[in-house]
């Protein structure tokens, strides 16, 4: 198969950058996204050109490292799949791809598609921790969680931080990456104790790096590769008026 | 420690749900209109006198104004910081595939609303706060006669349903979303008032959208 692919390429942080086209034959359907970009830039070693950096990491769809926009799309055209998942067989020979960064002012771009995507770690940092008694590991069955809620609590600790759910929000807000960390800790009784605070402190977190308000479109819901539900940023919300009223 | 984003939403919320209760005060009194020729004129005269004396309308309405220039002001703010959060355009946009187009355009559809209300304000709230009404047979200001024949001219009846269509898919988004934001997350009864949106949504638009074409083609002043 043969693909006429335009690829954003940018030198650093602070310089511009400019779609740069590539004619990339020879490839394989049964090729991931990623494992097509490889061949084009073990092509381009050999041409002596700088080859075209990516994020990526496990390429098992698990890890979050991977991501950028493909044909306007995050992650590509499929809903519910990371770049390393999506595989050549999405798209027909002759296509014309756009390859882009996930773009946002809180992601500044490194190098060609490469973002810092730091700005998750600061929210992550700024309450996404509990209270845990030093000593002896507690017995398992002494805390008792029923399992709709682990599963309710583990459906939000899914999230891979990829940041796909902000390259497609028209706003460009971490509502969604946000309140899964929020609902993950909330729902089990370890997270109860610092509720009302992680809450507050994560939101300004998310407001001191610069990402937008959410205004509840959705589209995050769809581009997400673990497919977390946006029902858990109305729980955020909820936490969040919750501790503006409560909190001493 | 600074935080807006939400508190801006919150106040997005609050406003925008008493809007929509207004709407429903504003639509009942409406829909006098449409009742006998005969009746019709002392029954919306009488209602609109009503509106105008009484110290806890007043207080409402002050609520209203501040809710509206609220409303306004503060989807201006937030589309600026949206804005800012954005960074660089992408070059190749298609995310408009994995939502609805009036969830991404609130703020077009709040400025046609916006304009609408400029208009509505001039035509009937400043004439018959300031201007000089006739009165009816019974002493009260003949607003009924304004509003006939306003709606006589086909292009204003058109204005008037434009903008009440922006204004349904306005309603359609923003009930959903202010419920959102003031924190619903249980799936059944998030489900069931979104339904409840959409009813409303509907049930408001198409009661306001009958009253001028009613009006054009059966009432003459």
């Amino acid at each position: 198969m043969k693909l006429y692919l335009k690829v954003w390429r940018q030198e650093n942080r602070t310089s511009g950058g400019s779609m740069i086209d590539y004619e990339v034959d020879g490839i394989s359907e049964h090729m991931s996204f990623l494992e097509m970009l490889d061949l084009l830039n073990e092509r381009l070693i050999l041409k002596g050109e700088r080859v075209i950096e990516f994020d990526h990491d496990c390429r098992e769809g698990i890890c979050g490292a991977c991501g950028m926009m493909i044909n306007g799309r995050a992650h590509g055209p499929l809903t519910g799949t990371t770049t390393c998942q999506l595989h050549m067989r999405s798209f027909k020979d002759g296509d014309t791809v756009y390859i882009e960064p996930f773009r946002a002012a809180a992601f500044p771009i490194l190098r060609d598609l490469k973002t810092d995507r730091s700005s998750f770690d600061h929210i992550i940092q700024a309450g996404g921790y509990i209270s845990a008694s030093t000593g002896q590991a507690p017995e398992s069955n002494s805390i008792l969680i029923a399992h709709d809620t682990a599963e309710a609590a583990f459906d939000a600790a899914a999230c891979i931080g990829c940041g796909a759910c902000v390259a497609t929000c028209k706003n460009s807000s971490a509502a969604l990456f946000t309140s899964a960390k929020i609902s993950h800790l909330v729902l089990l009784p370890q997270g109860k104790t610092e509720s009302a605070d992680r809450v507050i402190k994560m939101i300004s977190q998310m407001d001191a790096e610069g990402f937008g308000h959410c205004t509840n479109t959705e589209a995050c819901e769809v581009e997400c590769p673990q497919e977390i539900s946006s029902l858990h940023i109305g729980r955020m919300n909820y936490e969040y008026n919750k501790a503006l009223i409560l909190r001493k | 420690m600074k935080q807006t984003t939400l508190i801006y939403k919150l106040i997005m919320a609050a406003t925008g749900l008493f809007l929509c209760f207004f709407l429903v005060i504003h639509l009942l009194g409406n829909l006098q209109l449409l009742l006998p020729e005969s009746e019709a004129r002392e029954q919306f005269n009488w209602y609109s006198h009503l509106l105008s004396g009484n110290i806890i309308i007043k207080i409402i309405s002050y609520v209203l104004y501040l809710s509206l220039i609220g409303h306004a002001v503060y989807s201006l703010l937030i589309t600026l910081k949206n804005k800012k959060a954005n960074g660089t355009k992408y070059v190749y946009d298609k995310r408009a595939k994995v939502s609805n187009w009036n969830s991404r355009n609130m703020g077009i559809l709040g400025t046609i609303i916006l304009i609408f209300l400029i208009i509505h304000f001039k035509d009937y709230w400043y004439v018959y706060k300031f201007g000089n009404l006739p009165l009816d047979a019974k002493g009260n200001k003949d607003l009924y006669a304004i509003v006939i024949s306003s709606f006589q001219q086909g292009w204003y009846v058109l204005i008037y349903e434009i903008s009440f269509l922006a204004l349904g898919f306005h309603l359609l988004h923003g009930f959903f979303s202010a419920t959102r934001t003031l924190g619903l997350y249980h799936p059944k009864y998030a489900k069931a008032v979104r339904i409840f949106g959409w009813i409303y949504s509907v049930v408001i638009t198409f009661g306001f959208m009958q009253i001028p074409i009613y009006i054009y083609f059966n009432l003459h002043s």
